[in-house]
């Protein structure tokens, strides 16, 4: 049997109504990358993850457990789960995670706080408030769950004064600039990628990465957001040698994460191809997006060296003692 | 084939829903990553037909959808295809799954 729609989607949207996330995790979860980094609390401009890098070690390892339970015997059982899911929060059980995927996606965060600082960019963070922006709930058409929860994120950020908010990944940047308008009334947050307020701003002279790669544009940023030229000029000015796939751009091909949740087996087919496409521009494949880095680092041979944006730039850009 | 006009008119309620517009030329079919070939001109043609059956029968199909919006850069017709499997997607979830208002 293959993974059951209504009970995954219907866990989904009882996991945003009650614990305002696709995959609750805490609270120490959640804020472990800000230790040390002494970030004001709140501000008019705030740096917002959405708490997508930190979930980017529960999606890995549901992954997993998907893997398994897909066109097996056993795919009954999200019926049980959703039951169970609606009195207690199954993701700590259903998700366990990997130390080492928790450090990773920690130190991307910390990267890009860095960078902002390196280049002068002045912020604050909202901790337990940084919620999740509501992606898969809006994409899988839980239309009036995630109205609700977009409503709920914005009179947040208001509450706390936010005028503009720099986000991290391009599936937050897409709700909060483009989808939430079309939903909220007067409306009011500038919104902008951290790639784009980097592009824009005056960054260390670079100490040149001598290295060539290749890079995966993500579907959102480059067909819905415009992130296009940014990461480009931001990696080349820091001494990155660049070669483009055969499908690049606005014409990027998905790395196959929108599927892992429902259709594992094809989501991984996907991320294979898309990784060969890479790999013969380089073997050194660099994303944007913590979805596509998830999905297409799972699928990529030894051999190939699948790493975020962030990585390069922080190793240009970041003085060593910042 | 049963057609049912208050399929498509519930499609439209609350939804950028323009299928209407595709003149079935099949780029999208030829660049779907997933390579469905029902995905996504036909499964239009069958909603805009009201063929509520139809269209709720082919649920793998409208949840497989990557989003990715390829098919949508390279549409001469300029179709919200992925908008418009999205409201197929909240027509799914109201009709098949009970999750209307979740």
């Amino acid at each position: 049997m293959p993974i059951p729609i209504d009970s995954t989607l219907g866990m989904l949207a009882d996991n945003l109504r009650k614990r305002r996330s696709a995959l609750p995790m805490g609270r120490r979860t959640r804020l472990a990358w800000t230790k040390g980094l002494g970030i004001p609390r709140g501000g008019e401009t705030v740096l917002y993850t959405g708490q997508m890098w930190q979930m980017v070690p529960a999606i890995n390892a549901m992954s997993r457990q998907l893997a398994k339970y897909e066109n097996s015997r056993f795919s009954g059982v999200f019926r049980l789960a959703r039951s169970v899911n609606r009195f207690v929060n199954l993701t700590p059980f259903l998700a366990r995670t990997r130390a080492k995927e928790r450090a990773v996606a920690n130190a991307r965060l910390r990267n890009v706080a860095r960078l902002l600082r390196a280049a002068g960019v002045t912020f604050g963070y909202l901790y337990e408030d940084d919620l999740y922006a509501g992606t898969l709930a809006h994409d899988e058409g839980l239309d009036q769950g995630f109205a609700r929860h977009a409503r709920f994120v914005y009179s947040v950020l208001k509450a706390h004064g936010v005028q503009r908010v720099i986000t991290v990944d391009p599936h937050t940047t897409n709700m909060l600039r483009t989808v939430y308008p079309k939903l909220i009334p007067g409306y009011a947050l500038e919104v902008r990628s951290y790639l784009e307020v980097l592009a824009e701003s005056t960054l260390p002279t670079p100490r040149p990465v001598d290295k060539s790669v290749t890079l995966h544009d993500s579907c959102v940023y480059a067909r819905s957001e415009g992130v296009l030229e940014q990461p480009r000029k931001l990696l080349t000015g820091g001494g990155v040698r660049l070669s483009e796939p055969e499908l690049s751009g606005k014409l990027t091909f998905c790395c196959g994460g929108p599927l892992e949740t429902l259709f594992p087996g094809r989501s991984g087919e996907i991320a294979r191809a898309r990784v060969e496409q890479l790999r013969r521009a380089s073997p050194n494949i660099v994303t944007a997006c913590p979805l596509c880095f998830a999905n297409l680092s799972r699928a990529a041979p030894d051999q190939v060296d699948v790493r975020d944006i962030s990585d390069y730039l922080t190793e240009a850009y970041v003085p060593a003692e910042a | 084939m049963k057609s049912d006009p208050t399929f498509l008119r519930d499609l439209h309620v609350g939804a950028e829903f323009d299928a209407q517009l595709c003149m079935n030329c099949g780029t999208c079919t030829a660049l779907c990553p997933l390579g469905i070939e029902l995905m996504p001109r036909k499964l239009f043609r069958r909603a805009l037909l009201g063929d509520r059956e139809g269209v709720l029968g082919q649920k793998d199909t409208i949840y497989s959808c990557l989003l990715c919006r390829l098919c949508e850069a390279n549409c001469p017709a300029g179709v919200h295809i992925a908008e418009n499997v999205r409201t197929l997607r909240v027509a799914l979830n109201r009709e098949l799954f009970g999750l209307a208002e979740a």
